[in-house]
Order: C-alpha cells, then sequence, then structure tokens
C-alpha cells in the first residue's frame, strides 16, 4: 500500500472540495472494497477522503418513493421494515451478498461502485485493460469461468459482481450524485457502463461526483418478486448467475414484470423484451421458458464460461416460478 | 455424540489450552515480540521458469524504514550449502529450493527476495517497489498437456521394492476378462494447504552460531536437525518453539525456503526477523495437495464378486524435488479381490513442490477406488453397502497378515441405518424432496495405524503436581488434552494437576506430527515414562511405610495421588509424601517408547465409512449436503470430545474436496489466478450439515499400549466420493473430476 493522506468529511460540501482540489483522492465509505484494491496496488489514491460520517445514511418515504441515503449500511437496509415491506427483492438481494460482518461495514454507494472480481484485474503481474489500460484482457483467452456473456467487448469481458446492483435495476432506481457543477439525477441503467473501448471506466459517474443516495419509486411487485443466485457454495460467494425476479400478478395473468441479470455483464443486466413478452401472459412455466429463450438471445459463451447459456434461462425460469409462488 | 460400543473410555474433556486460545493468550509463530525486531516481507517471482537477469532494490531501499533487501545477489551463502549449482536431477529425485541460491527460478510465485524493515507496513510496501527483471524460459504447468511425459518415481529406481514399485497380484491386468468391468479415469486438482494461521516464523541469532527460531512447523526436532545442518552448527545450538499452531494439514512437515529466508535476513541484519506469509503466498509457498489423474479398470462377475481391480496414478510434482505419496496402497488392501495391480507415476512441472495433506494420497485414491466400486455396484444392479460388505476381506491381501484389528463391517452397518440408507432408491433419481433431488451415497476410507518412537520426560513436584514434557507440536487435534488423559490415567494423578508441555525442540525427542501416529507414538512414551515414575515411587514408598516393600506395581494402586495396596486400600501414602521424607523437591524421570515387533505379525490399519444425503437442484445444479454420518474404527477413543472434533473437521475438508476446492492455474503464465478466499473457496458454516460422528470404540492393544489408532487422516478419506456417489445416486450424473460446481450438473 502506498503512503496516503487521510482527511474525514462531516458534511458533503467538504467531501466535494477535499476531492476537487486533488485529482489523486478517492472518497472512502465502509472501505470493503477500496481498502483491498489499495492494498493490492489496483487503486493508488494519494488522499483518501471519509465520508462515513456524512449524514447520508436515512431511508425515508416521500412522495410514493423509498429514498435510501448512500451511506446507509447494507445491513441497515437489509433489515428495515419499509425496505422489507416494498421492495423486498432488495432485502434479499443485500442478504445474498458477501458476509454480515461485511454487510456490517459496506454503504449502499460503495455496492454499486465495488469493481469487478476478476482474477486479472487483481493481480498487478498479470495483463488487464481495466486496471492498466492497454496491456490486453487477460480473461478473454485466459480463465473466464466467472466471465460476461452479454455486452462485452475485445478489451473486457469482466462482470460487475454487485447483487443489490441487480435489485434496484430491476426495482426501477435512481441515483442521486452531487458534484461540483451540482446536483443530477442518473436512472439505475444508465448509472454501469459497457466496457467498450474503455474498460477502466465502470460507470458514468464524473470525476468528483459523490453518491448521495438512491430513490426507488412504489410498484406492484412486492407480493411476487424473488431474487436468485446461483453460486459455488451456499454463502459468502459472488453469483455465477443472479436474477432479480418480479411480477405484478392479477388473476393469475402477468400485468407487469422485472427481470435483471447478475453476473453475466459489465453491469447489471436488464431484459426489457423478455419482461415485455411476459405482459399478459398467464402465470405458467411456458410462459417463463418462452421469456428465457428470449432473454438469452445474443449472448455467448467463451472457453469455461459456456455454461452461464444454459444455467441463466433455467436460474430466469426458476426465479419466476418462485417469484410467481409457483413452487 | 453417540457411540455404538462398549463403554466409554476417553473422558469429554475440555482442551487443557482451550481458554488460552480464545482468549488470546495463546502465542502463536509470529507473535513473540523480541527485543529490536525486524519484519520481513517477500517478494516473489511473476514468472513460472527463467533466470533472474536484475534485482532493482533502489527505490525499496530509500522507502523510510527498511533496513535489507536481500536477495541471491547479495545474501550470504548458507554454509550447508556448499556447491552453488541448484542440484536438481530432473525429471525427479532433486530436494528442495534452496532461497536465494542463485538466479533460478523454478516456478510462479517462487521467493525472489526480502524486504527487512522496521515495521510489517513498511516492509510490505518497498516490497512493491522491488523491481526484478527475468530473462524468460518456456514453463511446462499443464499437467493435461504434459501427462504423456510422466516417470516412475526416483524412489521407486533406487529401491524396486519400494511401496511405490508397480505392484501385481494375480493378474494386474485380469479385471479385463470379467464378466462386468469398467474402466474409468477420475481428475483431482491441486488443492492448496491455507490453514487459518498463515505459515509464520521469527529467527534470533542468539549468537553467531546460535539459533532460536519461533517457527509453525509440525515437528520442532526434524526442523532443529534440518536448520543445524543448513547452518552446519551443533543441533543443540538450535531451537525451535512451536507452541501453539493455527492449523497445519500436513504444510509443515516440511522446512520450506521462506524459513531459510528469514534466517539469512536474521543473520545479515544482525536482528530477530519476523515473516509470515500473505494469503495470496500461502498458494504458492508451502505444499499443496498435488493434481492428480487416476485411470480404475475394475471387474467383478455376474454374483458381485469382485474379480481384479487395476489402479493407476500420475501425481504432479515440481521439476526440482520428487514428492510421492500412497494414492493406490488401499486399492491392494481394501477388498477381497484375487487379481490387482496398481502403477504410479510422477509427473515434474514446473511448479513449487507439493506435500502432504490430510489423508495425502489416501484421499485422492479413496475418491477413484470409492467411486468406481459406486459405478461397478450400480452397473451390477446391487446397492453399494451390501456390495461392500460382500468384498470385504477378513486378513489383509497385501501383506497376507491378519488384522491387528478391524470392525469396518459393523462400522457399515451402523453408518447405514443411522443415515436412513432404506430411503435410498436403487436407481438414480429416484426419491424427491420438493424441487429437489434427493440422493444417498457412501464411501470408505482406511490409513495405516502407526507409531513411532518417541521419549517423555515427567517430574513429580513437590506440591503434588506433575510436568510432561515432549518436543512434538499440536497442530489442533488437542495433542496437549490427550496425553494429560492418559497421564492421568496411567499415572494416578487427576488431570487438573497434570501440566502437558510441547512444541520445544528442547523437550524430549518426538517426531513430526503427521501421519495421524501422534497418540501413539506419544501416548505410549508418556504410558511408559508413567510406569517408570511408578517403579520409582514404588520404590520410595517402603521409607514411608514398611509394607510397600518387597512390592511390585501390579500390587499397588495408583489413584489421586496417592499409592495404596490394591489388597487392603486404606494402607496408603501419597506421592508428596515420598518426596518429603526423601527430601526431594521433585522427582525426574524420562523414558522412551519404540513399537515392538510383535506387532509386526499383524496388518495395523485403522478404517471409517462415511454416508452423506444430498439435495441437487435439477435447474441450478446447487448441491446441499443434508446430513453426513461418519463412523470411525480407530481403536481406544482416548477423548470423545477432540476426537469426534477432529471427525467433524475431516468431513468438512472432504465436502470441500467434492465440491469447492480447486486452485487453477492460467497456462499461458503458470500462474494460479484462484489465489485468494474470494476465489478459491472452502465450506462456510451455511455448507456444513449436521455430522454425526461413531466410533467402535474398541482397543488395538497390538498397535500401542493405549489401544488407540490414528484417527486424523481416516476423517477425510472416503468423503469426497461418499458425496459425489450420493449426487449420482440423486441425479444419474457421474463427475468423475472434483470439484462438483453446479456447471458440472445442468
Ligand atoms: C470477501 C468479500 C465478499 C463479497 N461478496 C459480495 C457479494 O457476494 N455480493 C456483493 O454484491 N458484494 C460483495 N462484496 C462487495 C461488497 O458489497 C462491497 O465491498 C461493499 O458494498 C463496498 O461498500 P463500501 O462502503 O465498503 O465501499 P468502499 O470500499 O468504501 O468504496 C468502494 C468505492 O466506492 C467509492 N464510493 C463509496 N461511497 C461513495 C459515494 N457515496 N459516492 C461516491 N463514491 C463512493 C469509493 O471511492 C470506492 O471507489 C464482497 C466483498 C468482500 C470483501
Amino acid at each position: 500500500m502506498i503512503q496516503f493522506q487521510y482527511t474525514r468529511a462531516t458534511e458533503a460540501r467538504m467531501a466535494l472540495d477535499a476531492i476537487s482540489k486533488d485529482q489523486s483522492s478517492m472518497f472512502i465509505a465502509g472501505g470493503t472494497n477500496l481498502v483491498d484494491l489499495m492494498k493490492r496496488g489496483i487503486v493508488t489514491p494519494e488522499r483518501i477522503v471519509d465520508i462515513s460520517r456524512l449524514p447520508l445514511n436515512k431511508i425515508s418515504y416521500e412522495g410514493k418513493v423509498l429514498k435510501i441515503g448512500s451511506l446507509a449500511l447494507n445491513s441497515t437496509v437489509a433489515e428495515n421494515k419499509l425496505v422489507q415491506h416494498k421492495h423486498p427483492l432488495l432485502a434479499q438481494a443485500l442478504n445474498a451478498g458477501a458476509s454480515a460482518q461485511i454487510r456490517n461495514m459496506a454503504t449502499v454507494g460503495g455496492n454499486i461502485l465495488q469493481r469487478t472480481r476478476c482474477h486479472y484485474f487483481y493481480d498487478t503481474s498479470l495483463p488487464c485493460n481495466k486496471r492498466e489500460p492497454g496491456t490486453g484482457c487477460g480473461a478473454l483467452e485466459g480463465f473466464n469461468r466467472m466471465h460476461a456473456i452479454f455486452g462485452f467487448s475485445d478489451k473486457c469481458i469482466a462482470v460487475h459482481p454487485s447483487d443489490m446492483s441487480v435489485a434496484l435495476l430491476a426495482l426501477d432506481a435512481t441515483v442521486l450524485v452531487e458534484g461540483s457543477k451540482g446536483q443530477r439525477r442518473i436512472p439505475f441503467g444508465d448509472f454501469h457502463r459497457l466496457p467498450g473501448d474503455k474498460p477502466e471506466i465502470d460507470t458514468n459517474l464524473l470525476p468528483g461526483e459523490l453518491i448521495l443516495g438512491v430513490e426507488v419509486p412504489d410498484n406492484g411487485f412486492a407480493k411476487n418478486s424473488h431474487y436468485l443466485k446461483v453460486r459455488d457454495r451456499a454463502s459468502y460467494a459472488f453469483a455465477l448467475v443472479s436474477v432479480a425476479a418480479a411480477l405484478q400478478i392479477e388473476k393469475k395473468v402477468i400485468k407487469d414484470a422485472r427481470i435483471a441479470l447478475g453476473g453475466v455483464a459489465h453491469k447489471p443486466w436488464r431484459l426489457a423484451e423478455a419482461e415485455r413478452s411476459l405482459i399478459g401472459k398467464p402465470v405458467s412455466e411456458a410462459s417463463f421458458q418462452q421469456a428465457a429463450l428470449l432473454a438469452m438471445q445474443g449472448a455467448k459463451g467463451f472457453k469455461h464460461n459456456e455454461f452461464k447459456l444454459k444455467l441463466a434461462p433455467n436460474s430466469i425460469v426458476q426465479a419466476l416460478k418462485v417469484a410467481s409462488r409457483m413452487v | 455424540m453417540n457411540r455404538f460400543f462398549d463403554k466409554v473410555i476417553g473422558d469429554p474433556m475440555n482442551r487443557v489450552d482451550g481458554k488460552l486460545k480464545v482468549t488470546g493468550a495463546a502465542r502463536y509463530s509470529a507473535e513473540y515480540q523480541l527485543p529490536n525486531i525486524s519484519y520481513g516481507v517477500i517478494v516473489s517471482s511473476t514468472i513460472a521458469k527463467g533466470r533472474i537477469r536484475s534485482v532493482d532494490a533502489k527505490a525499496a531501499l530509500r522507502s523510510p524504514g527498511v533496513i535489507a533487501v536481500i536477495s541471491h545477489e547479495n545474501a550470504i551463502r548458507v554454509p550447508g550449502w556448499a556447491d552453488n549449482e541448484h542440484p536438481t536431477e530432473p525429471p525427479t529425485g532433486g530436494r528442495p529450493l534452496r532461497a536465494f541460491h542463485n538466479n533460478r527460478v523454478y516456478s510462479n510465485g517462487q521467493p525472489i527476495a526480502i524486504v527487512v524493515a522496521d515495521t510489517y507496513e513498511r516492509a510490505r510496501h518497498a516490497a512493491m517497489l522491488v523491481k526484478i527483471e527475468y530473462d524468460t524460459d518456456k514453463h511446462e504447468t499443464n499437467f493435461e498437456a504434459n501427462k504423456g511425459k510422466a516417470v516412475v518415481p526416483a524412489v521407486v529406481k533406487k529401491n524396486p521394492k519400494s511401496g511405490l514399485a508397480d505392484y501385481e497380484r494375480g493378474q494386474a491386468e485380469g479385471y479385463k476378462t470379467a464378466a462386468v468391468k469398467l474402466e474409468l479415469e477420475y481428475v483431482h486438482p491441486t488443492e492448496v494447504h491455507n490453514p487459518m494461521e498463515l505459515q509464520a516464523i521469527t529467527a534470533h541469532w542468539e549468537a553467531d552460531d546460535k539459533l532460536i527460531v519461533y517457527d509453525k512447523v509440525q515437528g520442532t526436532k526434524p526442523t532443529q536437525q534440518a536448520f543445524a545442518n543448513e547452518w552446519k552448527i551443533p543441533v543443540q545450538n538450535v531451537k525451535v518453539i512451536s507452541e501453539f499452531v493455527g492449523g497445519a494439514f500436513g504444510n509443515g512437515l516440511h522446512n520450506w525456503p521462506h524459513e531459510t529466508a528469514a534466517i539469512i535476513a536474521a543473520k545479515m541484519v544482525k536482528r530477530p526477523v519476523k515473516l509470515m506469509l500473505t494469503r495470496e503466498q500461502m498458494f504458492f509457498m508451502v505444499g499443496y495437495r498435488p493434481y492428480t489423474w487416476q485411470k480404475i479398470g475394475i471387474g467383478a462377475d455376474k454374483d458381485g464378486k469382485l474379480t481384479g481391480i487395476y489402479h493407476e496414478a500420475i501425481g504432479q510434482t515440481s521439476s526440482y524435488e520428487e514428492f510421492t505419496e500412497s494414492t493406490l496402497q488401499q486399492t491392494r488392501m481394501m477388498y477381497t479381490s484375487p487379481n490387482i495391480g496398481t502403477k504410479y507415476r510422477l509427473l515434474p512441472l514446473d511448479v513449487s513442490t507439493p506435500i502432504w495433506m490430510r489423508g495425502p494420497g489416501e484421499a485422492t485414491g479413496a475418491f477413484a477406488l470409492e467411486s468406481a466400486m459406486d459405478e461397478i455396484a450400480f452397473a451390477l444392479n446391487i446397492d453399494p453397502v451390501q456390495f461392500r460388505l460382500m468384498n470385504h476381506t477378513d486378513t489383509d491381501p497385501d501383506k497376507n497378515l491378519p488384522w491387528s484389528t478391524k470392525y469396518l463391517k459393523e462400522c457399515i452397518q451402523v453408518g447405514a441405518e443411522k443415515i436412513g440408507w432404506s430411503k435410498r432408491s436403487l436407481k438414480p433419481a429416484g426419491v424427491r424432496s420438493g424441487e429437489w433431488l434427493v440422493g444417498y451415497g457412501m464411501g470408505v476410507g482406511t490409513f495405516g495405524a502407526h507409531r513411532g518412537a518417541a521419549a517423555v520426560r515427567a517430574k513429580l513436584l513437590a506440591n503434588g503436581t506433575v510436568v510432561f514434557q515432549s518436543a512434538v507440536t499440536d497442530i489442533g487435534p488437542g495433542t496437549g488434552t490427550a496425553m494429560v488423559q492418559i497421564a492421568s490415567e496411567h499415572l494416578g494423578v487427576s488431570p487438573d494437576k497434570i501440566t502437558f508441555q510441547l512444541g520445544n525442540s528442547d523437550f524430549p525427542q518426538a517426531p513430526n506430527q503427521g501421519g495421524s501416529a501422534t497418540v501413539a507414538t506419544v501416548g505410549s512414551a508418556v504410558v511408559a515414562t508413567c510406569k517408570a515414575m511408578k517403579e520409582k515411587l514404588l520404590g520410595m514408598a517402603p521409607a514411608a511405610d514398611k509394607r510397600f516393600a518387597g512390592l511390585k506395581v501390579e500390587d499397588v494402586t495408583f489413584d489421586k495421588g496417592y499409592l495404596s495396596l490394591s489388597r487392603s486400600p486404606s494402607v496408603k501414602v501419597a506421592f508428596t509424601d515420598l518426596l518429603k521424607k526423601q527430601n526431594l523437591s521433585e522427582l525426574d524421570v524420562l523414558q522412551d517408547s519404540k513399537p515392538n515387533q510383535e506387532a509386526n505379525k499383524y496388518s495395523k490399519y485403522s478404517f471409517s465409512v462415511h454416508f452423506a444425503e444430498v439435495h441437487v437442484h435439477p435447474a441450478t445444479g446447487q448441491v446441499r449436503v443434508k446430513k453426513v454420518v461418519t463412523c470411525a474404527d480407530a481403536g481406544t477413543i482416548v477423548n470423545k470430545k477432540t476426537a469426534a472434533n477432529q471427525m467433524i473437521g475431516g468431513v468438512t475438508g472432504g465436502i470441500g474436496m467434492a465440491l469447492q476446492e480447486e486452485a487453477v492455474m492460467d497456462h499461458r503464465f503458470g500462474r494460479y489466478v484462484t489465489k485468494d478466499f474470494g476465489d478459491y473457496h472452502v465450506p462456510v458454516h451455511a455448507d456444513v450439515p449436521p455430522i454425526e460422528v461413531y466410533f467402535v470404540n474398541k482397543p488395538d492393544y497390538i498397535v500401542d499400549p493405549m489401544g488407540t489408532k490414528g484417527l486424523g487422516e481416516i476423517a477425510i478419506i472416503g468423503v469426497a466420493p461418499a458425496i459425489t456417489n450420493a449426487i449420482f445416486n440423486a441425479t444419474g450424473k457421474r463427475i468423475r473430476e472434483l470439484p462438483v460446481t453446479p456447471d458440472k450438473l445442468i
């Protein structure tokens, strides 16, 4: 780890000022991702601005919108009664992530901004365009079992590891951010980006911008939603494939649907076409199978992750079955 | 904890050092704070093969707090390594890697330099600043691509009678003419050693020729000898302390380059050096269970009698040092087949050297053998439990000797009952629980019941307490606790008055803690020492009470610190009074013990059987182990709590082996890519179901005077196939390549 300066901010303005003065500075919230990356020399900020004490940890409900402060802890959000009542999918996704200890440190903002777990990104002696642009993608011809089947480029086939973000995407959340030019709102689907030619940039957040919180609008999915995470062990592992499935069902007919996948792309992956295909359909395995088929259009596997081409549709069907209480 | 035979011999006594461990008072190798201590961090290679062109330490040396950067360019010469060349004899043979000995790189992750600084953080930072340039050679790390280049081990070439030589009983490939026969290949990936405590050493030269190390090892005496040889100093000038070991499953059975690196550094900076490997370095530097390919040809007649097994294995080793393990031994002795053949080969690759890992060889071999047994039972349409019993052998067909003891049949019967085997369907995918497919499987394990030589000292003090000493280590099984119990029983002193000191090379001789042999080896020496102590006490007794004159130890009862006449117990005298009478402040006894020749007339093995119930989700391929029943025939159980602890730990390791563990290497770089606990999975609590443990608990007095047989290894041997066999029973899918992850089942 390189030597760095430490500043603790007590209000948002102070954090933004500290960051804007110093190009090599970074925010730190729970530190559960950033500190690991610093220890390995993957990111090397010369100053860290501690935002963990900013008054941005509230969870409130105003005008049919659930507002979650960016510094609310993953565990606090998962246990919150409003969240459990209105958006159980979000609570499930949070509880499917990491371990209890880490969820007690990790914040909502940090979770959205966590970096990929690609092996090549983590090992500074191996090539990685995301870590060191121009060195090549180690995973492309390497060990790519955990990697993308959608939206990748020849520069990067890494996936975004967050579970919470998959649920937020399915729930049509908005991210509220503030930078030197003031505040702006980013629909969740536009927050993360695909690797393209610039895999080193994960999101559309501008340098120096601070996430203030996320907002989740009311919806009719609370009764029929499910977060399914398929992983290599029962707990404490990143997803091979995860599915956030939400249905609005009336008299056994699907009125509205949301499906998003984790572990398959550089960003949480929304399946708009599959969602549309379900509207007006009866709750049945056949409807779900058809949606899963549509969902997989354009997917492509690599040497070690071909299985995701089967696991993903299987998991979509399974998640929809559980969400609709067929099983 | 249930048990199914006989009376309880071993109290479930709490660990004597439990409080020290849970309160943090126990000191591990990296926790000795010597005056003027410095900290070392290893810089390791990022190429798999080649030569170091240069080590640029300038930036590191300018970094705050840095005391030295040591590599082959400036390291002092280790006097025991006379020649400069690394004396490898490819393709096998060779010897351990020598730290900083020359510019050669033999594997990725090899120690290249050590940075010493005044704090750990500063050393770690400076280590990142050391720039190493290489001339790279083409490396070979891909086992599958090089399988054809496997060779006969050098030990076999030197000694054709070695247990690793090709083996034939009847006709090696006799299975080929069987009515029902199968030929099956199994692959076991590399599994790394990564116990909770990282490998650590604190090295301190007390004088120019006097070394003390606090080192995480499994044997203080073998380590003492190794370092004395390396530094050409008298053995007694080396002191090795390993009082507490935070888990070791074989990784402490070898002295690794980082240990010598720390000792070199301590000598050069003239300060104590503390070195603890990082979690990632643990993947490269301290051995592993090697990648192994196996093939089994197995045949039986229509009635289910085995007619032949031919078992081949190729294990991975390094290019510079031969590592072998007894992968095939159990195939020679487990079942009654008239025709048995085994063939063991090694594949040297540009990787670091493997080392024994719990159930070494046997656990790998059992995966193939017990899977093949399940496969042929299925082909014969015979229940696999029935099939094992039908081919059970009452004598050792390999050595042609009677078993010292063997209660495997009983274990199988009890295990089958406790898992609910009767619910199993012979046809796969025949049982469901909701959406989940339910399967039952079993696997048998065995391991030699070994006993070595050791000595133990006991000191009876004036206050009636007794201190025992042995150089042995305790890598986790609760050795101190078991020894206190044995001493208590054999000396007649209550456990709370006994202390067992261990983990110090100044104490009497004990071998490595390994091969499940510690209780039999050191416990026997405790018994011998207790006997010698009793004789001394009895010799002193007539001075206190004439009625003890002329008696033998057998005529006297030793209990709670008193001697009494067995025929008239009211005639008694306290041990402490005997000391007082003679004006002695203590009574010191040192006794050694070694296995007797009589034992050679028997074949001595421990046995276990594991039963698993698993549920598999047909859509997602997720496997949940729902219950495991494990039954062990391990002789007398000294402490049923710590023994059950061993079994539960072994089964947990077996779940990891079956479902999760795999060190994946990217062969373009010859470097592991799954090298932290995020990527290399071991079971978490949610993966571990209730594990029911049963012990036969019948003494085997052929092995040792307590009647114990080893336990540590059989806890894991046979677990992985029990689980994969259950997966087959649940799904009809036979996965012959571990680990069985969800992708293989959808
Ligand atoms: C062993 C392990 C297992 C894990 N398993 C999972 C898992 O299964 N699923 C899963 O989803 N996650 C998992 N995680 C990741 C975990 O969820 C993240 O580490 C955590 O959410 C990050 O939050 P943090 O507050 O600690 O972020 P930090 O580490 O403090 O910050 C992360 C990044 O976000 C930036 N940042 C933080 N807050 C803000 C803000 N308000 N505005 C702007 N920038 C900000 C920081 O500058 C930094 O770049 C795991 C982590 C570990 C260590």
